[in-house]
């Protein structure tokens, strides 16, 4: 990959990403429009970084939600702590201003959280493996969600709101799409983290373990040490998609995030092909805007949906794109983009 | 000077007894036998010295460090590099990812250099890659570096395995009946090539082969084991001749002679 091609993709993209920006400024894209483009970063970096555990490590994570649902709390939580004014005083504890620049560190921190709440699988991942911690991923997200059902500062079971006006009150200080510039940069943000570590011989470590761990162990691998970093970094990335989904629609609640959303996350991996970074971005892209088509279904989806898993599975069993990546169809991106 | 001393050692796995009591001493620089019938115990052998399986009993000393209870990768960065009975490639990956993962205890940069690509991350990956294919190189394998182990022919995919395990730089080196599903043309250039390794990487070598051939012809100090433990050692001509081998080995008669 050239430095000129390196060059062209980034102002080529920058360029777009201004301009969506400008046209969602002036009210040149719809809402809704706007509000389907940020559901696809937000699945885009849930589906990626699920990707890391059930792509490349290849072990079967079926609790990703769990971890979603901690940094959308966390990141909410603070938000809301922090610039929603006192209704006695009609002052917040930070200055709203602030919230402009505060807010991207709030989504890293609820990331941070979620990654360390990532521990609960990778502990248990060092001495058990496929079904058995399956079973394990599914606990984790059950447990998340029933403690966060019965956390009274969280609103149990009814939900957190106020995110909204946390929104708000940057917008009132300046106008600007808050949410579309940082989903969409968060989004630049974790596949740019993911291939950065996935293309390094350190990340590939990962790679070794899904196909032969044994092989990995002995050939200088330190396996637990890798399904630390891995399961740290996936659960991590799924908080920062948690709090960008939380200030998306403004408010959360346990049921956001039960086993049916980890079921998504599964889906739009093995769509994409376990294995491919583009091929997850692909189908985030296609699962959600398919989800929104079929929305006037309503719970009929849920069966179109799983069937559509069926005939991938039957037919396709390695997903659209397998292991390969989108250079590997179309050489020329090689130019332009190194995928491995 | 002995490199790997190993005392007393003993592996059971419920009732059986795989390796019992086992006394080995291997010199510096050497180039030793490990042979036995089938279920023997040969494999488990490797296993506890290459740290995968924990031993019931007993020591094992490498280079001045009691090994026994280090996990395999530890084991590795200390100096001991192996091959398996039945390759373990990571086959879909290509041959140089191989080669390059087996140096993964030696980066030489930080976890989170990879993701900001630091000056230091850029000149170690370049250092792995560059040794990498040096190695290759040096097997004449170059060609295939971008290869998939798993469409390479069975003869190849014993070359680079061996290549693997020499990236870690190991100091002994444990291969596990690496003719195994050569044709004979194979075992030739095989035998040759051990021997090559051997004087040029500066490094003992501990085999454990069937096909006596191979064993006759390179080792200097064979050990013969059967129900887990020892029944002789010796120089090729000493185990030959020795009664209880030939009882042990009766009705294998002839591949003891081939
Ligand atoms: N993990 C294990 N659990 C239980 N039994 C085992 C285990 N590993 C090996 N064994 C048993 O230990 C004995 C020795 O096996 P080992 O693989 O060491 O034999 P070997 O000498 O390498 O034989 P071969 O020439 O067939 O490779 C066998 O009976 C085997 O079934
Ligand atoms: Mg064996």
């Amino acid at each position: 990959m050239g430095k000129y091609q390196q060059k062209t993709i980034i102002i080529g993209g920058g360029i777009l990403f201004a301009l969506l920006l400008i046209m969602a400024q002036f009210k040149m894209i719809d809402l809704y429009v706007q509000s389907v483009i940020m559901f696809i970063g937000v699945n885009i970096i849930f589906a990626t970084s699920l990707s890391i555990v059930n792509g490349y490590m290849g072990e079967f994570s079926c609790g990703h939600a769990g971890f979603m649902a901690v940094g959308a709390y966390v990141s909410s939580l603070m938000s809301v702590m922090l610039f929603t004014p006192d209704k006695a005083t009609g002052l917040s504890v930070l200055p709203p201003s602030m919230s402009i620049y505060l807010f991207p560190v709030i989504i890293i921190i609820g990331g941070v959280v979620a990654g360390i709440a990532g521990l609960l699988v990778a502990i248990p991942s060092f001495k058990t493996r496929d079904d058995y911690l399956a079973i394990i991923t599914i606990a984790v997200n059950f447990i998340i969600v029933t403690a966060l059902n019965n956390m009274e500062v969280v609103g149990g079971s009814r939900g957190y709101m106020g995110m909204k006006k946390v929104i708000y009150g940057m917008e009132g200080i300046i106008k600007f799409p808050y949410m579309l510039f940082w989903v969409i940069t968060f989004t630049i943000f974790a596949i740019f983290l993911i291939r950065r570590f996935i293309t390094s011989t350190y990340g590939k470590g990962i790679i070794a373990i899904k196909q032969d761990e044994v092989a990995a162990e002995i050939m200088s691998v330190d396996t637990n040490h890798m399904k630390l970093v891995a399961f740290m970094f996936s659960s991590g990335l799924a908080g920062i998609s948690g709090g960008l989904f939380a200030h998306v629609i403004g408010y959360v609640n346990p049921g956001s995030f039960s086993i049916l959303k980890s079921t998504e996350g599964l889906v739009m991996v093995y769509l994409g092909g376990m294995g491919s970074l583009s091929g997850s971005v692909i189908s985030a892209i296609l699962f959600t805007i398919l989800l929104e088509i079929l929305r006037p279904l309503q719970i009929l989806k849920w069966v179109i949906i799983p069937l559509m898993l069926i005939l991938v599975m039957q037919f396709r069993p390695e997903g659209l794109m397998g292991d390969k990546e989108l250079s590997d169809f179309f050489p020329k991106l090689k130019k332009y983009f190194k995928f491995k | 000077m002995s490199l790997l001393k190993i005392t007393d050692l003993t592996q059971r796995f419920g009732g059986l007894t795989a390796v019992s009591d086992l006394q080995v001493d291997l010199e510096e620089g050497g180039l030793y036998g490990l042979i036995g019938p089938n279920g023997a115990g040969k494999t488990t052998i490797f296993n506890m010295v290459s740290g995968f399986y924990t031993p019931t009993e007993g020591t094992i000393d490498f280079d001045g460090t009691v090994i026994n209870g280090k996990k395999p990768h530890s084991v590795t960065a200390l100096g001991i590099g192996r091959t398996f009975q039945n390759i373990r490639l990571w086959h879909d990956m290509t041959v140089l990812d191989n080669i390059r993962l087996s140096q993964h205890y030696h980066l030489g940069y930080s976890v989170f250099e990879p993701f900001i690509r630091t000056k230091n991350y850029y000149s170690n990956e370049k250092r792995i890659e560059d040794k990498s294919m040096e190695l290759l190189g040096v097997f004449n394998l170059q060609d295939i570096a971008q290869e998939f182990p798993k469409n390479l022919p069975y003869g190849i995919q014993r070359r680079v395995e061996i290549a693997r395990a020499l990236a870690a730089n190991p100091k002994l080196l444990l291969l596990d009946e690496p003719a195994a599903g050569l044709s004979s043309a194979d075992v030739v250039d095989l035998i040759d090539h051990i021997r090559w390794i051997h004087d040029n990487f500066d490094i003992t070598i501990w085999m454990i082969e069937h096909q006596m051939e191979v064993i006759m012809n390179l080792c200097k100090y064979i050990k013969v084991i059967d129900f887990g433990k020892t029944i002789a050692e010796g120089t090729p001509d000493e185990i030959q001749k020795n009664p209880q081998v030939i009882k042990a080995y009766l009705g294998d008669e002839e591949e003891m002679y081939a």
